[in-house]
């Protein structure tokens, strides 16, 4: 099987796939059960379209690994942990104020090769009306010392690594640590998205 | 759809994907980035993914001519849409959740911001979804959707078109797409659909009647191969805007 089959090429989710994409069983804001180890964190932002305006009805995914670093997956076979109670899958959208959030908890670090390992980050896909391909990207832990060695910031011009960086909010006593990550898709401050 | 701009930060290949600014469709002007994007190469984040997140699918689901449960039949021209889900080697991909939604025969969806004025269908929500086989094949039963109007530009309609989610193998196979018609004259007239750049490129975005999946006295059929970047990808070579 020598041939190289053409990929299908993406078109936009466009404004009317919530009924389907979000009914009520596909929804996941909350990725975590009682059960699940880990530190609970609340993942809350703003997303933003040209123009400073908030962008409303953006479908979100994410994609993370266990508190021990590592995805609930057959490819992955490292040797952190399995959590049978933690598949590491999002799906929300804004609402109208152009608001997403998440209840997960915080991923641990994953290898990138055989000698280093990869920040704790999460996998984000971005889908909505006016975007004919998905955007991706990843959230970094500003309060965490090993992005300064983590080997994909590093592809990152210094000056927009900013924009990858989820920053502790204030909370009441009783709610969970929240990080705050807003997401700007075209502007001065745009987030960095990644190709590959 | 004279003088328009096209941008050129595309992800993936870009002779195949479409590039984020199309001034054509108007809404791509406010949600295209305008920066590089950042090459990365694959890591165990991008080569893992969710796989088929939803465990209760039943084969009511795939059916959107009676999923409303109401005990009607969605009304219009029952059709089959079946095809494999491959990967760029042409190797069958199975337990691929595909997820598609779709306006009713009149062009109208269920949905709050559709609002223009073609009848709405109580025996369909336009909603359905399956696993692929072992075969890799996916099989929906619906109806043939209507074209509907847009407000992008003057006497805007959109081809009929089923649209598409598929959650593969990893975070690499991720597509989401729409399916069109065979010889629908609104093709060459759509700015969502004229964006993938090639006419190779968009030619994989229409079915083909396909008699053998005709059932006599039953429904048309229609055949839609889709192919993702599979489990063994390698990164391809990428030309982003500035290099």
């Amino acid at each position: 099987m020598s041939t190289s089959y053409l990929l299908t090429p993406t078109q936009t989710v466009g404004p009317f796939y919530a009924p389907c994409l979000l009914r009520e069983d596909a929804r996941r804001n909350v990725l975590v059960q009682p059960e699940t180890l880990g530190e609970r964190i609340r993942i809350t932002g703003h997303i933003l379209e040209g123009g400073g305006l908030p962008a409303t009805e953006v479908l979100v995914e994410t994609w993370q690994a266990n508190a021990q670093g590592r995805y609930n997956h057959v490819a992955d076979q490292g040797p952190a942990t399995l959590d049978p109670t933690f598949l590491g899958f999002g799906r929300t959208q804004t609402d109208d104020d152009g608001m997403y959030w998440f209840e997960t908890i915080k991923p641990g670090a994953v290898p990138f090769n055989d000698k280093q390992m990869q920040a704790p980050h999460i996998n984000l896909t971005i889908m909505a009306r006016g975007l004919l391909n998905h955007l991706v990207t990843r959230l970094y832990f500003a309060d965490e010392s090993a992005n300064s060695v983590d080997p994909v910031l590093q592809l990152v011009p210094e000056q927009r690594r900013m924009t990858l960086l989820a920053h502790p909010a204030a909370t009441t006593e009783d709610t969970i640590p929240t990080y705050r990550f807003d997401i700007v898709l075209q502007g001065p401050d745009e987030t960095v998205f990644f190709n590959f | 759809m004279n003088h328009i701009t096209i941008g050129e930060i595309v992800r993936g290949d870009r002779e195949i994907f479409p590039p984020y600014l199309y001034e054509a469709y108007q809404s791509t002007r406010r949600r295209a980035p305008l920066l590089p994007l950042v090459d990365v190469p694959l890591t165990i984040s991008e080569l893992t993914g969710p796989g088929p997140i939803i465990s209760a699918i039943t084969p009511e689901d795939a059916d959107l001519t009676r999923n409303a449960g109401t005990g009607g039949e969605a009304i219009g021209q029952r059709i089959i849409v079946t095809g494999r889900v491959l990967d760029e080697h042409g190797t069958p991909i199975p337990q691929t959740l595909v997820e598609v939604w779709q306006a009713n025969a009149a062009g109208r969806y269920l949905h709050r911001q559709d609002q223009w004025p073609g009848p709405l269908d109580p025996h369909f929500l336009g909603m359905g979804r399956c696993l692929t086989n072992e075969a890799g094949v996916y099989r929906f039963l619906t109806i043939r959707p209507g074209a509907y109007p847009w407000k992008n530009h003057p006497n805007a309609w959109r081809p009929a078109h089923i649209h598409f989610s598929l959650l593969g193998p990893a975070s690499i196979s991720r597509l989401v797409t729409q399916m069109y018609f065979p010889g629908d004259p609104l093709h060459s007239l759509d700015p969502v659909m004229q964006s993938v750049p090639t006419a190779t490129a968009r030619q994989r975005l229409i079915s083909s009647y396909d008699h053998t999946i005709t059932e006599p006295e039953w429904a048309l059929g229609y055949r839609w191969d889709i192919v993702v970047r599979g489990e063994s990808s390698t990164p391809f070579e990428t030309s982003v805007a500035g290099k």
